[in-house]
């Protein structure tokens, strides 16, 4: 009898412990949500309001008049898309051979690649900036998007799903006569298709969330991108945190639905990570 | 006939390098352009007056003596390594988190789901939420004042003495589901049977945990200490969205301080001389880390 309150208690205190924490993580979304629904009330006071009061989309539709948001969420879906697809084409195209073809110095290039994971990147777009006036690229989403396209990471990851792949498949469409080629893009690509999921959706959302650098080559802030747009929102229409509230929330939500239908991406890109 | 076969594989060779080098051609173009050469022409850059405008000159280590002559560099070097106090609290807490949401609990998937979402926020959009959280009537000081924590509300991002400690806890609440996930892809390719011996044996949750989970994740907290390390010294993202390195520039780290002097100030020649200190003490710490701590790994 004891042992069973026991294990009653110890249920409701995991999820007690388990969901203050989850408040801690969502709080500020779900305060962010009230603000930008309510439209009475006081937005800083004691008691904070909790629920929304005055319930209207009064505030999301002064969002969408006050800045260009759907230009925005335009830059923002080309932005990602680009970077998805140049990403899995060509670091699935560098680690096709790495994994699967003998060649003279693919010890050397590994080294190369593996090599950009300790180089300081921080400020690369210190530099990168430079490079792109000289090229002519500023102002142009080429310019967002290029620098983006290649990490070791994804080359690593894309590489450990070609290494998966029989090699007897390989083998026997050699002795057929496919092209390295025809192997690779016929036979093997479709094989690692949810490796490519896993790489793309990461992808997606580091590119839809980067700013630092979409703000520094961008220079007309109609051409921004949601994250970056939501900042120059807030330094233009600072007065009106409702509107900023809206504006947050409709920057966050595209991203936040995705991830929440494809959470399992998530955890198995870090199952990668951490072999 | 031997030279002839000889002949055909050089050329068979030949062939298949250049084929392999085709398919990495694009890649490794973009890394040159955009990983290594950022690297290697930023510090000769930093050895020079570089402007846009103007013709470059030598000036050998002069923007490196004025950093250390910089009040603001200096602090923001201070603030960086003060930053590291968010490593324990991360790593402890993300192992916490990771052991609690390991266990087989109906609706433990929205958990994890909910504790990833900072992670995939724009950091944007958490600078915005976390100063309306901040704020002196905010939400933050209304439950320490409910709490009896506080006597009166702070200015969590407007108090100098403060404002630092307010990005680190923003820099911990976005880092703890990230490494959370790391440790519990390894709580999960634990083998369960120590656990079971262990309760045979009487041991209890706490002995189990500091016993047997921690030493066995031991490869996993060295990873994820040396990652956290890193972005802890590296944090310069939370400054710029929550307070652009005030107020009177208590909140400037040291690559703040880079990212400040390069692209706001146009002082590029010393913003790279910044971050190339920051890259140095970055890699040297590593290396120690790895060499030291981890002596066993070594090759």
């Amino acid at each position: 009898m004891s042992a069973s309150i026991n294990k009653i208690l110890r249920t409701v205190s995991q999820y007690g412990l388990l969901s203050l924490i989850a408040i801690i993580c969502i709080f500020p979304f779900w305060w962010t949500l009230v603000v930008a629904m309510s439209t009475e009330g006081n937005l800083f006071e004691f008691p904070p309001t909790f629920w929304p009061r005055g319930i209207s989309m009064d505030n999301f539709i002064e969002a969408f008049r006050v800045i260009p948001i759907l230009a925005f969420y335009k830059n923002s879906l080309l932005i990602t898309l680009a970077t998805v697809l140049g990403k899995l084409v060509v670091c699935s195209l560098a680690a096709y051979p790495l994994s699967r073809m003998q060649f003279n110095g693919s010890k050397l290039i590994m080294g190369v690649i593996l090599a950009t994971m300790i180089l300081p990147s921080e400020v690369n777009f210190l530099v990168n900036f430079i490079t792109m006036t000289k090229i002519s690229l500023v102002n142009t989403y080429t310019a967002v998007v290029l620098p983006n396209i290649v990490t070791a990471v994804s080359i690593l990851l894309l590489k450990q799903a070609f290494d998966e792949v029989p090699q007897d498949l390989l083998d026997a469409a050699r002795v057929d006569g496919a092209s390295e080629w025809v192997i690779f893009y016929r036979i093997v690509l479709p094989l690692i298709t949810p490796w490519l999921a896993t790489v793309g959706i990461l992808t997606a959302v580091e590119a839809w969330n980067e700013y630092i650098w979409p703000s520094i080559v961008i220079s007309k802030p109609e051409d921004f991108p949601l994250s970056a747009g939501v900042l120059y929102l807030r330094g233009t229409y600072g007065s009106s945190t409702r509107v900023i509230a809206a504006g947050t929330i409709l920057t966050v939500a595209p991203i936040l639905v995705a991830f929440l239908f494809t959470q399992r991406f998530f955890m198995r890109g870090m199952d990668g990570a951490v072999k | 006939m031997s030279k002839l076969l000889n002949s055909v594989s050089v050329v068979v060779t030949n062939k298949r390098n250049l084929l392999a080098y085709a398919f990495l051609a694009p890649a490794l173009l973009l890394l040159l352009m955009f990983s290594f050469w950022p690297v290697l022409y930023g510090s000769y850059l930093s050895f020079t007056d570089f402007s846009l405008i103007r013709e470059v000159h030598w000036v050998g280590f002069a923007n490196y003596r004025a950093l250390f002559a910089n009040d603001m560099f200096l602090t923001g070097l201070k603030n960086s390594l003060l930053f590291l106090l968010v490593v324990p609290f991360t790593q402890l807490g993300a192992i916490s988190l990771a052991v609690l949401v390991n266990n087989q609990l109906p609706g433990i998937r929205w958990f994890r789901a909910a504790y990833y979402v900072p992670v995939v926020t724009t950091v944007s959009v958490v600078g915005i939420m976390w100063g309306f959280m901040f704020h002196d009537q905010g939400t933050l000081n209304y439950v320490l004042l409910q709490l009896h924590i506080i006597a009166a509300p702070l200015g969590w991002l407007s108090d100098d003495a403060l404002a630092l400690f307010a990005v680190m806890f923003v820099s911990f609440w976005r880092g703890l589901g990230w490494y959370m996930v790391m440790y519990l892809a390894a709580l999960q390719s634990l083998p369960a049977e120590m656990q079971e011996a262990a309760i045979l044996d009487g041991a209890n949750r706490w002995q189990r945990f500091w016993r047997i989970t921690v030493p066995m994740l031991k490869p996993t907290i060295l990873v994820c200490s040396i990652m956290s390390v890193l972005a802890a010294l590296k944090a310069y993202q939370e400054v710029d969205v929550l307070t652009q390195g005030g107020p009177m520039n208590s909140t400037f780290t040291a690559l703040y301080y880079a990212y400040d002097q390069g692209l706001k100030r146009l002082k590029l020649p010393r913003g790279l001389a910044a971050s190339f200190v920051v890259s140095l003490c970055c890699m040297a710490i590593a290396f120690v880390c790895l060499r030291w701590l981890n002596p066993g790994h070594r090759k």
